[in-house]
């Protein structure tokens, strides 16, 4: 098939799909959503420390009262600087996610340089506002973003609500199911010069903290092995803590939360 | 009334051929070295904005010769065809064949059905895990695959003889990058090279293999 050469449609990826009809739809009519059960991611959060931004996220999804996946990833880094973490209705999350990290690199590639920080957030916040007809359904997506400033060369992170309001948070902010404790533990013990290990133990006690109160968070796992991820990003991009890495922390927080 | 003077079609494909030919002669060419870790784009090129060379997908490089705005087309129209593509199935299911095939179809109907050829030279690199793909795509959509070394332009030939001699199955980056210096070099060793503009496809180098090589990296 020969290559479509009319560009008319914009530069964006989106509305590259809208005009291929590519686009992805949940054609909801007026059925009743409540008594849908689709699973659900819980919670994640966010912290700034002096040279970037740490961001954790619990690996369970809950379908009512049950589990339905003690392995989900819920915090992806979504290009070299930058990463985003979903909580709430995870099938329309995960696809939403996928259109971001292809939209920012499509972007990329087509300009020769990436959105700036703050345009990636700006489009995340149209991204959930979309949703918007699917949240008053009971399918809701908040996700979290958080990234390395290149130009002013600061880490910062950015908290959404359902209706796409974009909020930048000074300091931590967390999203899901347990995230009003996990903002409670890291209000009393958060410092804006943290270094990296303190950070990222903080946030550990964060999630574990929020998996004590919020039966829908699950925190460290040792017995299956199971961690929360984690991601930092600063300077030289964003770094994917393997198991080995996590696991010490993991064991640190659990005992340090009790 | 006027009657077209009559114009027998070999006599129009040949003047569309040789009006594309010469546009392409006037560009600097792009020489392309298979090397053990990926393969290596390298460009004379004066400008610093105006690349020629660009990253299409995880594993796939684009390369361009003549006019500016017809290959800067073609790198969009492929771009947006290979994000479709991995969006809509997976990542892997993008790869450098198809869209050299697509390259060569949409030069073909340009060059048979509009009222100018396009005046370039494509050069679609792939990598695999254990080697490289590199197509050629010229202005009226003939595709050929070459095998380790590649050049596209008015001096495609004589470079590709040259890299063709000097080149080593398996060689160091290093040394991919020197050969493919000194094959411009010895073309045009009456004149400076006016700057160079390189780009390596890495295999080491994770999900994204595309990494566009610094002043520093390519001083002499």
């Amino acid at each position: 098939m020969p290559l479509g050469l009319d560009f008319s449609d914009g530069p964006g990826f989106t509305q590259l799909l809208r005009s291929l009809q590519l686009e992805p739809t949940w054609p909801v009519t007026d059925a009743k959503l409540g008594s849908l059960d689709a699973p659900e991611a819980t919670t994640v959060l966010a912290a700034r420390y002096r040279d970037g931004v740490v961001m954790i996220g619990d690996r369970q999804a809950t379908e009512g009262y049950s589990v339905a996946h003690r392995r989900m990833q819920k915090v992806f880094p979504t290009d070299h600087f930058s990463v985003v973490a979903i909580s709430g209705t995870a099938g329309l999350a995960l696809d939403m996610v996928k259109l971001f990290q292809t939209e920012l690199e499509h972007y990329e590639k087509l300009e020769g340089s990436r959105l700036s920080l703050e345009g990636k957030a700006t489009h995340l916040a149209r991204m959930v506002r979309q949703q918007l007809p699917m949240a008053f359904q009971g399918l809701v997506v908040v996700p979290l973003f958080a990234g390395y400033d290149e130009l002013e060369e600061v880490g910062r992170l950015f908290t959404f609500d359902v209706i796409g309001g974009r909020y930048e948070e000074e300091d931590f902010g967390a999203t899901g199911s347990g995230s009003r404790e996990a903002r409670s533990y890291l209000r009393n013990r958060y410092s804006p010069d943290l270094e990296e290990p303190e950070a990222l133990s903080l946030a550990m006690e964060a999630l574990v903290a929020a998996a004590e109160q919020d039966v829908a968070t699950a925190g460290p796992d040792p017995r299956r092995g199971i961690f929360p991820t984690v991601v930092t990003v600063g300077a030289s991009g964003y770094d994917e803590l393997e198991e080995s890495r996590i696991e010490p922390i993991a064991i640190g927080a659990l005992e340090a939360v009790r | 009334m006027s009657m077209p003077f009559y114009v027998p079609p070999e006599q129009l494909i040949k003047d569309r051929a040789e009006y594309a030919r010469k546009g392409i002669a006037r560009g600097r060419s792009i020489a392309a070295v298979e090397f053990d870790n990926g393969a290596l784009l390298l460009a004379e090129n004066p400008s610093r904005t105006l690349h020629k060379l660009s990253e299409i997908y995880d594993r796939i490089a684009f390369a361009g010769v003549g006019r500016y705005n017809e290959f800067e087309s073609l790198r969009v129209a492929g771009i947006r065809h290979a994000d479709i593509k991995g969006y809509m199935y997976g990542r892997p299911d993008v790869d450098v064949k198809g869209l050299a095939n697509a390259f060569a179809q949409t030069l073909g109907n340009i060059f048979t059905h509009e009222v100018k050829p396009y005046e370039v030279e494509i050069l679609v690199v792939g990598i695999s895990e254990t080697g490289s793909d590199m197509f050629k795509i010229l202005y009226d959509g003939t595709l050929s695959d070459e095998h380790g070394v590649g050049a596209i332009g008015g001096q495609a030939e004589e470079l590709v003889a040259y890299l063709s001699s000097h080149s080593e199955v398996g060689q160091p980056y290093d040394r991919a990058l020197e050969i493919a210096k000194d094959a411009f070099r010895s073309l045009n060793s009456d004149r400076g090279i006016e700057g160079w503009e390189g780009a390596v496809l890495d295999r080491t180098r994770g999900r994204r293999t595309f990494r566009r090589l610094s002043e520093a990296e390519l001083a002499d």
